[in-house]
């Protein structure tokens, strides 16, 4: 696939194809999961904006649980108590449990797009992982975005238990799937880079940096805890940026980087380009503004190649890694002295 | 090729066959029949497809004379159709089924047979409902069996397409219709052969058509109406013969003989029984034990009624018959004898009365009566009978099962007498919680056995009146012959007890034979449990020499993330000790049968309960009983059964210590008939000596965080939790443990406060604990209320609400009663109703009788609120100190409006006649307090309550008076003071069923109070859709989810002008509920106040029912309004009490299954529904608040009044 997006920057051209866990995609932008992905008219107001591929909302394993208990409970309550009213609600057919909901939806998308559909799971036990990522391959997504989502809150378990259970998931839904698969991390890890590489050793096609918790908040009217997702801040781009730049060079070409949080305009993309990914992942510019910002965005990623003379998106693609870029250290921690200085002088 | 063999109730058998051979449905739920319409209403929502390749139409009425209706119209335009109903919806299609036979037209009905309410309404079983039929001129076909259920709906639907009358099949209520047994499946083949298709074309040539249009239903003059009745004789006489025809081509199909009657015992009898129905199976089994011994009598069971076989009978009795016994199940007071007793009397005569008698001499017939509302019907009975016929002068009318000593009907019945059991037959009795999941796995043993072995098996329910914390009994039988033992087990090989705190509070050993196996679910080990087993059940192990096995299945089923549903755990067990099946195989069936109930609602339920079965027979374990002579026998408990009724004073009423406690300790089977009241009326406030101690958890009461507000007490759904204001001298003496703290409002100053759970009576619900507003500072996840293990608390707070209770109530006047707390210190006259946990309905109801219950009656249509409120063996509704109370009757479902009418009618009535009265001798007697009766104010409490202090010196007065005048107005001087009437009932009464009566009473301007406690389903029966059930939900009758609106009853009899009418809900808004309820109450005009009520059926969390309440405002849902009628020009009425809607619907319906089901079984349907849904409430809100801005002048004058200037005494 190496099609040539014409029109948009005046007259030149750039090739704005990439490859991420070895689909072609036409864009290097992709929507990420948010509700806009996750139902066939939304996935493709995004296509038409001219997303690259789409990644769809997590199915959790947790609420597929959650769900068919509650659900059973709910028939159940009150059942054979009573000689009047054995039960309470019609025998019903089949119920979708969430899995198969999201199945359902997966391929609805896929009938309804062209570019590639991403699926994404979260699992809480080990059989969950594979029974599901299984579904997902099953139901024709192109790829599966596995999201370690866990807050590592067990005294017990050291870095080493949570990393190598970690693993141990990753491998076996290797074993289970034929499709390319990425894996969303957390940026909590104490060793990042080392498990980057042991991740993608286990079978990891590719890395989504990184995962962006939900966190929770206090309601000061009713005193509850509320958990609380906020839409990401241009800032958070810094981190993605930081470690695609060190892992790029160190996990080679082949291993699909994704960047995520914070991209919002062509300039962000073009900064994740530049320091390796694969893609660029955008959510909340889209909640804000629309599906139609990705077209403003390959615009601007457009113009801003064309001014500087990039003739497509593998040129540009890893340009200024830890490896390739000016002064590689400032990666590392001499960058965190200088955007402290520079910080100091600003107010 | 051999027939499939399934098995299943008596009412699913009937419907497979109604529903494949109808085109139209006409349905109305009434038990025990709801199932089969619920069956088809599930059948045509996925789509299944009758004998003829159609979805038949199934619809739901608005009470049985709908269907009725829907049924004649629908025959009348030539589809074929039927409906299945019981009991009184049976009596409301009466007028149909005369017009349907009147026009000889082929249609069938099938009923689930039950008793007719009297003296008292009664769901279960006996004929007195398809007895009160017999005039209508349809043909009456009895089942027996549940086999014959199914065999009969089909002869029943062949026959009347072949006679042209149509058929009233019915089956015995819960005895046949519940009663899960192997039945041998009719196919398609054996439908198509008996239903003939040219009858069928015959039947559809007569429907009404314009294309050869002719008038029927015309009215007739004396001249041809006559003439034309008889006209109809052949057809009449044609149906015995029919019958018998398809019946025998039946038999030639399937191998299944049946007569119109059959006989069974000996050829030689002279004893014979004649009964219809499932009794016949308890009388065979005594007549083959009675031939056995050698004496000669035999029972001739009735299958076809009407017509009645007259000569078919006297044929099949046996030429040697001295003596005949006929049995009937229904009772016609005041009849030279029941139905079939005449019936058979009239056959023996006529036939004796021939050329050829078929009997030397004309054999004696006596009748007698048996198992009226599913009393048990025992072979010993049945025995009882032939003795009474053996002897020289038997009763010529009698009764059987039970103890009459009035008018000394009955015959004493030898209980030691059992026919012997079939070789290889296992009985295995399950005393369980309805809330364990005992009945549902057994229901599944049954149907393992019955489908997967080659033994027959046999499975019965008993249910207790209760819905929260209700005790479930389990008889389940299985052997290698059929099973035909329609009644209980008595001498059980097996018996489980579910729950350990069962034993001394239920029957559970008296059901054990000798030798049997006992399996106990404990949470002592095997080692232990001896000593912790109550001293009567030690002794009746060790009597009668029981093999005793433990096992923690509670532990088990919650490690295993079962919670409290024991059943998978408990299944297993069965199996191991039973032997009925190899343990293994036994287990892969278990878990096949989990994976059909459950696979459907996805692997995390089916897992759960495959590990909950994997672990369970490792954990049971055996129990080392000691020998009998080392068991000290305890002292003799109640009626020397193994259970002690607790909580009943020594100084309870002496109808509480000699009946309520008898029927409390389960054994109301041995109450005479003279310990019963006669006429119905029960004495109120009985519920209070029920201590049932069901909750796991109760709330218990931290004062140090609580804020007075009230909440948790206005919530409770069992009034157990309760809050009383008093001043400090009221704890002088209380134990130390009582807590009280001060009382933060100023208004009364100086006063302590308590918030007190009722430790035996809280079903631990979790409601109070939900709305408590109150948070420690500290913790912020403590509340002031919090839920504690019962068992850990419940011996302290005994001790604390007995002191409690002796603390006298706040005078009523010392806080204003529309506030919460001014409310909640008011005594509830409606207290620990057996309601479900968390019920939405009851705490109104509370709230009521708190406010005005000294000076209310109440008539209560038929439903959940009669059922809680007034269902034996007690009653919640209760009466304070002074015995004041709520008066509470029940007449009908359809007619409560009515009822409560001609008690407003009545209540009037009176007043007008004692104020006359009082005109003419008051002024005589005490001018100045006669003027003052006469003009008082009765607006407010306060002026009722000075009312009925001056009615009082009236009284006292007027005993000295000796004048007619006198003494009659001290019989109708109590109506001088105001009481309320209070019409409460369901939605299903208000908006379906009972609604032209309530619009009637609406539009009659007299000052009733209509309370409708809206779940907005027939929860009573199982959740069937009413117009009251909202757009989206999925309901039974509307199992592909309501497409259309709810019904705006409130806008409805806002119409009327005159009305008011409020709509609340507690969990939103309690100070608005309260108000509406006073306001209610003080408009001097008919009130309607529309309460939301969350229900078991919406399927949510019961402990939050409140807030779903909050959310169901919160979104529009359920606007909160009062609206007040004005005469003031400038009025305002409608008042919209709630805020602009700040959530969309779909949150608020998110959280419910009745919603969210739709969406996970037709997603596309539930994304319409759901928009219509919000279009819904977004054009009620538009509306209402139009409304709310709207000037509106009511002229209104109290019809009482104008009533009091035409009531003068000439």
């Amino acid at each position: 696939m190496s099609e040539t997006v014409s029109g948009r920057t005046g007259g030149v051209s750039p090739d704005l194809t990439t490859t991420y866990l070895g689909l072609g995609l036409r864009s290097p932008i992709v929507a990420s999961a948010s509700p806009l992905t996750g139902d066939p008219d939304g996935a493709a107001r995004v296509e038409d904006a001219g997303a690259g591929a789409i990644v769809l909302p997590s199915l959790f394993e947790e609420e597929v649980i959650h769900e068919e208990l509650e659900l059973n409970r709910a028939l159940e309550a009150g059942a054979e108590h009573y000689a009047e009213a054995l039960d309470y609600f019609p025998s019903t057919p089949v119920i979708a449990d969430p899995a198969s909901r999201y199945v359902a939806a997966l391929e609805s998308i896929r009938r309804r797009v062209r570019i590639p559909v991403i699926a994404s799971l979260n699992a809480s036990t080990p059989g969950g992982w594979v029974r599901y990522a299984k579904v997902l391959a099953d139901a024709g997504a192109d790829a599966i975005e596995l999201n370690l989502y866990r807050v590592a809150a067990d005294p017990v378990s050291g870095a080493a238990d949570v990393e190598a259970a970690d693993l141990a998931l990753v491998a076996a839904v290797r074993a289970t799937v034929a499709i390319p698969f990425a894996v969303k991390l957390s940026p909590y890890y104490s060793a990042t880079a080392n498990f980057a590489r042991q991740v993608v050793d286990a079978g990891a096609d590719g890395l989504v940096l990184f995962n962006r918790f939900y966190q929770p908040d206090l309601d000061l009217d009713t005193l509850e805890v509320v958990p609380r997702v906020e839409l990401s801040q241009p800032w958070e781009l810094r981190l993605p940026l930081r470690w695609i730049a060190i892992l790029r060079p160190q996990l080679g070409r082949a291993v699909g980087l994704a960047a995520t949080s914070g991209v919002r305009d062509g300039t962000d993309v073009v900064k994740a380009l530049m320091v390796g990914a694969d893609v660029a992942m955008t959510t909340s510019a889209l909640l804000r503004s629309g599906p139609s910002r990705i077209a403003s965005m390959e615009t601007e990623l457009c113009t801003w190649m064309v001014e500087h003379e990039y003739a497509s998106v593998t040129e540009l693609r890893g340009s200024a890694t830890h490896e390739t870029a000016e002064s590689p250290s400032a990666f590392e921690r001499a960058n965190y002295l200088r955007t402290l200085r520079s910080w100091t002088t600003s107010v | 090729m051999a027939r499939r063999h399934e098995c299943l109730d008596g009412n699913e058998a009937a419907a497979r066959i109604a529903y494949a051979l109808s085109e139209v449905v006409s349905i109305y739920p009434i038990t025990p029949a709801s199932p089969m319409a619920e069956h088809c209403d599930d059948w045509a929502a996925a789509r299944r497809t009758n004998l003829w390749g159609l979805v038949p139409d199934v619809v739901e009425m608005q009470s049985e004379a709908g269907a009725a209706g829907a049924l004649h119209g629908a025959l009348q335009k030539g589809a074929l159709a039927t409906t299945f109903t019981a009991s009184q919806g049976l009596l409301l299609m009466v007028p149909n089924m005369f017009k349907i036979a009147g026009e000889l037209t082929p249609a069938v009905i099938h009923v689930a047979a039950r008793t007719i309410a009297t003296h008292a309404l009664s769901i279960f079983g006996d004929h007195s409902d398809v007895m009160h039929a017999r005039t209508t001129g349809w043909a009456i076909l009895a089942a027996g069996s549940v086999q014959e259920a199914h065999d009969f709906a089909l002869v029943s639907h062949a026959a009347t397409l072949r006679c042209r009358i149509p058929f009233l099949h019915f089956f015995d209520g819960f005895r046949t219709s519940h009663e899960i047994n192997r039945v041998e499946l009719l196919d398609d083949a054996d439908l198509q052969a008996l239903v003939r298709e040219a009858d069928v074309t015959a039947f559809r040539s007569r429907a009404l058509s314009s294309e050869a249009p002719v008038v029927r239903g015309t009215a007739q003059n004396p001249d041809v109406f006559f003439q034309s009745r008889e006209a109809a004789n052949p057809f009449h006489l044609g149906v015995p013969g029919t019958v018998q025809q398809v019946m025998d081509e039946l038999a030639a199909r399937t191998g299944r003989h049946y007569g119109l009657v059959d006989y069974h015992g000996a050829p030689d009898a002279d004893r014979v029984v004649v009964v219809m129905g499932s009794g016949a199976g308890a009388v065979e089994e005594a007549v083959d034990t009675l031939v056995a011994r050698g004496e000669p009598v035999g029972v001739l069971r009735v299958r076809l009624f009407q017509p009645f076989p007259a000569r078919e009978l006297v044929a099949a009795l046996p030429p040697t018959v001295r003596s005949i016994a006929a049995l009937d199940r229904t009772k016609e007071p005041g009849a030279v004898g029941e139905p079939l007793y005449l019936a058979v009397v009239a056959a023996i005569t006529e036939a004796m009365d021939t050329d050829e008698p078929p009997f030397a001499s004309a054999p004696r017939v006596i009748g007698g009566r048996y198992g009226l509302s599913s009393k048990e019907f025992s072979p010993a009975m049945a025995k009882a009978v032939f003795d009474e016929l053996a002897s020289g002068h038997p009763k010529r009318h009698f009764t059987v099962g039970i103890v009459d000593d009035v008018t000394h009907l009955s015959l004493p019945v030898d209980d030691g007498f059992r026919p012997p059991r079939p070789a290889g037959e296992v009985q295995a009795v399950f005393v369980g919680l309805g809330s364990d999941g005992t009945v549902g796995a057994n229901k599944a043993s049954v149907k393992i056995i019955g489908e997967h072995t080659d033994l027959f098996a046999q499975g019965y329910f008993v249910y207790d009146s209760k819905k929260a914390g209700s005790v479930t009994v389990s008889h389940l039988r299985f052997g290698p012959e059929p099973i035909r033992s329609t009644y209980l087990i008595d001498d059980a090989d097996f018996v489980a007890c579910h729950q350990f705190g069962l034993l001394g509070r239920t029957k559970v050993l008296e059901m054990a034979k000798p030798g049997a196996t006992f399996l106990l679910n404990s949470p002592h080990p095997a080692d232990r449990v001896w000593a912790e087993l109550p001293p009567a059940v030690r002794a009746e192990i060790a009597a009668k020499r029981l093999d005793v096995w433990v096992i923690d299945a509670d532990t088990v089923a919650r490690e295993t993330g079962m919670g409290n549903r024991i059943n998978t755990v408990m299944q297993p067990c069965f199996f191991q000790l039973a032997g009925v099946l190899p343990a293994e195989q036994a287990i892969a069936y278990i878990k096949a049968s989990v994976e059909e109930a459950y696979g459907r609602r996805g692997r995390a339920v089916v897992e759960r309960n495959f590990a909950a079965i994997d672990a369970a027979l490792d954990a049971l374990a055996h129990v080392d009983v000691p020998t009998e002579e080392t068991v000290v026998a305890p002292a003799a408990g109640a009626l020397g059964s193994t259970v002690v009724v607790a909580g009943i004073p020594d100084d309870a009423p002496l109808f509480v210590q000699q009946v309520t406690r008898i029927l409390l300790a389960g054994d109301g089977d041995r109450l005479p008939v003279s310990a019963l009241p006669a006429d119905g009326t029960y004495p109120s406030g009985t519920a209070r000596y029920e201590k049932r101690a069901i909750a796991r958890e109760i709330p218990i009461w931290d004062p140090d965080i609580c804020i007075d507000c009230g909440k948790c007490a206005v919530v409770c759904p069992h009034a157990t939790i309760r809050m009383k204001v008093f001043l400090p001298e009221a704890v002088d003496a209380a134990p130390g443990v009582f807590l009280h703290k001060e009382f933060r409002s100023k208004d009364p100053p100086g006063h302590r406060l308590t918030i007190q759970v009722a430790p035996d009576d809280c079903t631990g619900c979790g409601v109070c604990v939900d709305v408590c507003p109150a948070k420690s500072r500290t913790e912020i996840r403590r509340k002031a209320i919090n839920m504690e293990p019962a068992a850990e608390y419940r011996d302290l707070e005994r001790v604390r609400w007995d002191y409690f209770c002796s603390i006298p109530p706040l005078p009523r006047g010392l806080l204003p009663h529309d506030s919460v707390k001014g409310s909640q210190v008011l005594e509830p006259l409606f207290e620990f109703s057996g309601a479900c946990a968390g019920c939405g309905e009851t705490p109104y109801l509370k709230l009521v009788t708190q406010l005005f219950g000294d000076r209310m009656v109440v008539a209560n249509a038929t439903g959940c609120s009669s059922i809680y409120g007034a269902n034996l063996p007690t009653t919640p509704w209760s009466v304070n100190a002074a015995g004041r109370g709520p008066a509470w009757s029940n007449s009908l479902f359809e007619d409560n409006a009515e009822f409560g009418l001609g008690m407003r009618l009545a209540v009037d009535a009176m007043a007008r006649h004692a104020r006359a009265l009082l005109a003419r001798v008051g002024p005589g007697v005490d001018a100045e307090l006669t003027a003052e009766i006469l003009a008082a104010d009765q607006g407010d409490e306060p002026n009722v309550v000075a009312q009925r202090a001056r009615v009082e010196r009236l009284r006292g007065l007027l005993h000295g008076v000796d004048a007619p005048d006198a003494r009659r107005l001290l019989t109708v001087a109590a109506s001088l003071v105001r009481e309320g009437i209070w019409l409460i009932g369901g939605d299903g009464w208000a908006y379906d069923i009972g609604f032209g009566g309530l619009d009637h009473v609406l539009s009659s301007g007299r000052n009733v109070n209509v309370l409708v406690l809206d779940t907005e389903v027939y929860s009573n029966t199982g959740g069937q859709a009413s117009k009251a059930t909202p757009r989206g939900a999925v309901a039974k009758f509307a199992a592909g989810g309501k497409a259309t609106a709810k019904k705006d009853l409130g806008a409805i009899a806002r119409a009327y002008g005159n009305v008011y009418v409020a709509q609340i809900s507690m969990g939103a808004n309690e100070l608005q509920a309260t108000k509406a309820l006073l306001e209610a109450d003080a408009w001097p005009g008919p009130s309607l106040v529309i309460a939301y009520s969350t229900c078991i059926a919406h399927g949510i969390d019961m402990s939050k029912s409140m807030s779903h309440q909050k959310d169901a405002v919160k979104s529009g849902y359920w606007p909160l309004y009062r609206f007040h009628p004005s005469e003031t020009e400038d009025g305002q009425p409608f008042k919209l009490d709630s805020h602009r809607p700040s959530i969309p619907v779909r949150d608020f319906v998110a959280d419910e299954t009745r919603f969210a089901i739709l969406e996970r079984t037709h997603p596309e349907e539930a994304h319409r529904l759901a928009q219509l849904a919000q279009a819904d409430a977004d054009e009620r809100w538009r509306y209402y608040e139009q409304l709310a801005g709207m000037h509106r002048t009511v002229p209104h004058t109290p019809i009482d009044e104008l009533d009091a200037k035409v009531g003068e005494l000439p």
